[in-house]
């Protein structure tokens, strides 16, 4: 089907528009209300959101027979793939603005600012999971980085949380023009910006000899550092433990797991629709590279948790452990190792943002962020604690929770393609992984909390909230129709 | 002026920007860094525009003129984190700004 123009495509458009409505509705907002306590913005925000799923659902159905459409001249495209994306995109900003309501850290003067600005990185992720063309895949992970960093220095006067804008802004300033410096290349290879023209243009000029394989190789090593950068993945690693301990817990929630989403998005579009072809592969064997950059994200996230005391940092390299795992289902170039990341990264949302709300609680009942300030937690917060335990457990892929079947599907997608020595890795990881997790249980469960035996009570609304992050990490695996909607969103991905 | 003269120069500004960050010890040089990083992305789309696609298509002039957008919008936001920085430590050095590690 033709791309639409750009009045046409308006209207499929609707979800993005509505976003950047709501977030300068949010500021004017903020401006009339003259009521520092008030939490009309952080309300407003959600309001937004539920128009915003409204919006991609009409957009969704409204496509219909037609199949995909390309939008804006073939800059972007709507298909199930990205309206997938855009759900799951929108549940953990909703999840991460009932978080920052509930968190003490935030300074109510900015309220404004930082719920526009969560409003303004969703509508960059979105983009970032629709964009087909070079131009903008650059544009939309540059939208969401900029935002990203001032969201994560976003504690005037706290020292940690500058500290960790600075290191953030300096890392990805410098994996995004790499990033750029790689796009730049493959542009001037190809002639084109279009993705799946880049494609064609590249499996030709490989053929034909006019183009050395080295040069795509390189090519697409540089925008593999944009990328990874994005997912957290080794050798790009080194920005996150240090962001996700000093920025905001919401944040730190958001980043983790909304962030990492989006750059799978781009990820898989960006390799599969313009280099899953196997004529390109037989030249640019980049699945291999991938798999070994898949083992070292795993063991190093994992190794380097083992001794953390602080639990945002620990969950910020387990979270890069997870990346690993979702890598791992990149490396195949199957429609299962897509469906499998798919279906983890459903998972992944809901026990890894379940367990970032327990830290938002305890940062703000016992305030402390320390494993020693989890102790006796059992006893003063039953139901708490049982809830992070059932997080814990999930994350570290124990049956019969989500975690389990996310890993069980991802690992039965990598041996049904050979890579044996691959799941090896994950599953000896998965093994390293449950000692970290269990020290956090064990601080919960079997330590005495000392003199301080007061009990922490918390809200029905709180309970509520958990439950929502509880229930389907215990019930998720044993729904399949969540695991068929992330197969069928992976059908319009053009495979090998 | 060939392709290859455009992009050896920009070879060579993607280089000095690359080494400006791993080696200046202060913020400001490293921001510097980066601007020469992506101005040697800008010089490529542009001269790949001009040599490697027909003359009517300008796709990659206008890519170079969002890389300039965007070179813009980081400095603002790395500037104002700089002062942030500023504040806090009362120094822009990277290597004293570094209580958060493990």
């Amino acid at each position: 089907m033709q791309p639409l123009s750009n009045i046409e495509s308006l209207l499929y458009f609707s979800p993005e528009i509505l976003l950047v409505i709501f977030a300068a509705a949010v500021i004017i907002l903020d401006l009339v209300v003259k009521d520092r306590e008030s939490v009309a913005v952080a309300y407003l925000s959600l309001v937004g959101c539920l128009c915003t799923f409204a919006a991609v659902l009409f957009t969704h159905f409204s496509f219909g027979d037609e199949g995909p459409v390309s939008l804006f001249l073939g800059m972007i495209r709507l298909d199930v793939f990205s309206s997938f994306f855009k759900v799951l995109l929108l549940l953990a900003t909703a999840a991460t603005i009932l978080f920052s309501l509930r968190s003490e850290e935030l300074d109510a003067r900015l309220k404004g600012e930082y719920y526009a600005l969560l409003l303004a990185i969703t509508f960059g992720m979105f983009l970032m999971a629709s964009s087909t063309n070079l131009l903008m895949i650059f544009i939309s992970l540059e939208t969401v980085s900029l935002t990203s960093y001032i969201l994560a220095g976003f504690l005037t006067h706290s020292p940690r949380s500058s500290e960790a804008a600075f290191k953030y802004i300096t890392y990805g300033a410098v994996a995004s023009g790499t990033m750029l410096f790689g796009l730049s290349l493959l542009f001037g290879m190809a002639g084109t910006g279009d993705l799946a023209q880049i494609s064609g243009r590249l499996t030709e000029l490989l053929a034909a000899g006019e183009i050395a394989p080295l040069a795509v190789l390189i090519a697409i090593t540089f925008v593999l550092a944009g990328v990874g950068y994005k997912i957290a993945s080794v050798p790009f690693h080194m920005w996150s433990p240090d962001v996700y301990e000093g920025a905001p817990i919401p944040i730190t929630a958001f980043l983790s797991v909304a962030s990492k989403s989006a750059g799978f998005a781009l990820f898989i579009r960006f390799f599969y629709a313009g280099f899953g072809s196997t004529e390109l592969m037989q030249a640019v064997d980049w699945p291999f590279m991938l798999a070994i950059v898949s083992a070292l994200t795993m063991t190093v996230g994992n190794l380097a948790a083992l001794p953390q005391q602080n639990v945002k940092r620990l969950l910020a390299y387990s979270s890069i452990a997870h990346g690993g795992y979702l890598l791992m289902g990149g490396v195949l170039l199957t429609s299962q190792g897509v469906g499998a990341i798919l279906f983890y990264l459903v998972v992944y949302l809901f026990m890894n943002l379940g367990a970032f709300y327990v830290v938002v609680l305890i940062a703000n009942e016992v305030g402390s962020e320390m494993v020693e300030g989890y102790r006796g937690l059992s006893s003063r917060a039953p139901l708490v604690a049982w809830a992070m335990v059932i997080f814990l457990v999930s994350l570290a892929g124990i049956p019969p929770f989500a975690g389990f079947f996310g890993k069980w599907i991802l690992f039965t997608a990598v041996l049904e393609q050979g890579y044996y020595w691959l799941a090896l890795v994950g599953l000896l990881n998965s093994v390293v992984s449950l000692y970290y997790y269990a020290r956090i249980v064990k601080a919960m469960f079997f330590e005495d909390a000392g003199e301080e035996t007061t009990n922490v009570s918390f809200s029905t609304g709180t309970f509520a909230l958990l439950s929502v992050f509880v229930i389907p990490t215990i019930f998720i695996g044993f729904i399949n129709i969540f695991y068929t909607f992330s197969n069928i969103s992976v059908s319009v991905i053009p495979m090998q | 002026m060939t392709l290859q003269h455009y992009l050896v120069i920009s070879a060579i500004l993607f280089t000095f920007g690359i080494f400006a960050v791993l080696t200046r010890r202060n913020a400001i040089s490293i921001l510097m860094g980066i601007e020469l990083i992506l101005n040697s992305c800008n010089l490529n789309f542009a001269a790949f525009s001009r040599f490697m696609t027909p003359p009517e298509d300008i796709s990659g002039q206008i890519i170079a003129i969002f890389g300039i957008v965007l070179a813009a919008a980081e400095a603002a936001v790395f500037l104002a984190i700089i002062l942030a920085i500023y504040r806090e430590f009362g120094s822009i050095r990277p290597d004293e700004v570094d209580t958060l590690k493990g």
